[in-house]
């Protein structure tokens, strides 16, 4: 009997991974929460929102294309099955809900592909209407051909933001501000490591100018920020590096400071993780060829490493060319040597945009007391500090039950990674010996079954 | 004011023909492949009220990932507004709204 295989997420990672497998004759199952196959960076609008590539895409028009064109041809060779949440994995098979329906599904080999999400910081006003991240403004734009305010302010730490800013501004949208919290002189220093993939150098070069060509207020090291605004946001507050404070007008911001794999179904698979410093937070270990630590289950995309688009096609077929090989099915080596030379030049480059963008602990530092920490349930900075003195375990799944940090709807995906850094900051433990919030299931709220 | 300016705007026009959807109880144009909070969000600033305290919400990541923009359908179901496209004569329920039909204060 053919060997059951699981990808679950159909973004550059789950397709590519899902035509390699396919081609030698297994027919995946390829679970998708999207009801179309692309993922976030190539998400297909819905039916009556479609337009075409070029608008939606940008320069990466092509490439969509390609993925979307790849996932098609695979026709009846794959079992796609879109509109399915993964909310649980234990003993080699997941639950899933699909059109408000369980599910099992059983597998010999997993493939996560389950992407990244931004990563959060609060800041004062964060929670009011109109903020969102920045992956969610340019959702906005991609899937809906909306955007987010009448008058954005653009706010990051990484390659995100002048990507979303071009975006926004070619669609005509009104770009108050383009706010870099990490300094300018970073990302001159690492320009030689970004020349270890000389295309994606020249992409972020012409993103530059382009902000450049309209004229958008651009900043960098970026000190602190501030959404004014009693209901909603009616402006932004923001510090520069020499202490000056500035006023901007605007009815949106969306703000986020990099990514983080979204490993909850690694988490429930038993993956094992640890903690990165350069880009200070937890990752899946991964071994040889996409392999994690639990034999049978491998990661790609950035669910395993964030590294783009482009990263997460290859990594997607080299974990499924590792499923191949150990399973003992032959295939040709010469396409995966490329891969392999392909990812070791993207490795430099990765390690020159962490240094780039390095994560924005200014803000971190300045959190007050009366800010809200956890958006779902309104859990304040203050009360989760104050709890930490109480219960003197600086270990943030203890905390967790003291304070319902990270038991709220989203299961601390928001929230989890800042909880960790002020339980570290509080008790003088270091950020890795706190610990970190481990997914639970359900990874997504769901229906109770009677 | 949360319930008569927009926070969204259209940059695209485009194909999908129009549809007429109710947000509490009012008729609001939408247009098929909608999403249901770029519906509400074209037409007012919030999309549901925050249960633990003051205040709206308008959503926040907009991938299904945060959990922030959950609202009711008429039909009794409960469902993100982010990843649920509009369906003709849905009926949208966001209790923003009081009794009087206003949201105080704002
Ligand atoms: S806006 Fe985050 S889940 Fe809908």
């Amino acid at each position: 009997m053919l060997a059951k295989i699981v990808i679950v997420g159909a973004g550059p990672a789950g397709i590519r991974a899902a035509e390699v497998l396919a081609g030698a004759g297994l027919q995946p199952v390829v679970l998708d929460e999207a009801r179309q196959p692309g993922g976030q960076i190539y998400r297909q609008p819905p039916p009556g929102a479609e337009r075409d590539a070029f608008t939606l895409y940008g320069s990466e028009a092509g490439k969509a294309r390609n993925i979307h064109a790849a996932f098609g041809r695979l026709g009846k060779s794959v079992d796609y099955r879109p509109d399915t949440l993964v909310w649980n994995c234990s003993s080699n098979a997941l639950n899933i809900l699909h059109k408000g329906r369980q599910g099992i599904v059983p597998y010999d080999r997993l493939l996560i592909a389950t992407g990244a999400f931004d990563r959060v910081i609060p800041f004062p006003g964060w929670t009011l209407p109109g903020v969102f991240t920045l992956g969610g403004a340019q959702i906005a734009l991609k899937a809906q051909g909306v955007s987010i305010g009448k008058r954005v302010a653009l706010i990051g730490a990484g390659p995100l933001l002048p990507l979303v800013a071009s975006q926004y501004l070619e669609a005509g949208a009104d770009v108050a501000a383009v706010l870099d919290v990490t300094p300018f002189g970073a990302k001159i220093r690492a320009l030689r490591g970004m020349l270890a993939v000389p295309e994606y150098a020249r992409r972020g070069l012409s993103l530059l100018l382009k902000l450049k060509k309209f004229g958008v207020p651009t900043a960098y090291d970026v000190r602190a920020i501030e959404v004014t605004g009693n209901w909603h946001v009616d402006g932004l507050k923001w510090r520069d590096g020499a202490g000056r404070w500035h006023r901007i007008a605007c009815d949106a911001v969306a703000a986020s400071f990099g990514l983080k794999p979204e490993m909850q179904l690694a988490d429930l698979a038993g993956c094992a993780t640890y903690f990165d410093e350069a880009t200070r937070q937890w990752l899946p270990s991964l071994q040889a060829g996409g392999r994690s630590s639990v034999p049978d289950v491998y990661l790609a995309g950035d669910c395993a490493a964030i590294g783009g688009a482009d990263v997460a096609e290859l990594t997607g077929k080299r974990a499924a060319y590792s499923v191949l090989r150990d399973l003992g099915i032959g295939f040709a080596a010469d396409e995966l040597k490329g891969i392999e030379t392909t990812l070791a030049r993207h490795t430099r480059l990765r390690k020159a945009l962490d240094a780039a963008y390095p994560f924005p602990t200014h803000l971190i530092d300045a959190m007050s007391d009366s800010l809200t920490l956890c958006r779902c349930e309104g859990v304040t900075v203050g009360e989760l500090r104050a709890s930490y003195v109480k219960t003197s375990a600086p270990d943030v799944n203890r905390l967790k039950a003291f304070t319902r940090v990270g038991m709220g709807r989203c299961q601390g995906r928001v929230c989890g990674a800042m909880a960790a850094e002020i339980l570290a900051g509080q008790s003088g433990a270091s950020l890795p010996d706190v610990g970190r919030l481990r997914g639970q299931h359900p990874i997504k709220p769901i229906p109770m079954v009677v | 004011m949360i319930s008569e300016s927009p926070q969204f705007h259209r940059l695209a026009e485009r194909s999908g023909e129009q549809l007429v959807i109710t947000v509490d109880n009012r008729d609001v144009a939408v247009r098929q492949g909608d999403l249901i909070i770029t519906a509400v969000l074209l037409h007012q600033k919030a999309i549901r009220r925050f249960e633990f305290g003051d205040g709206f919400r308008a959503g926040y990541c907009l991938m299904a990932a945060c959990q922030d923009c959950w609202v009711s359908l008429g039909d009794g179901r409960r469902v993100r507004a982010c990843d649920t496209i509009v369906e003709p004569g849905m009926e949208v329920r966001t209790g923003i709204f009081n009794a009087n039909g206003k949201t105080e204060n704002c």
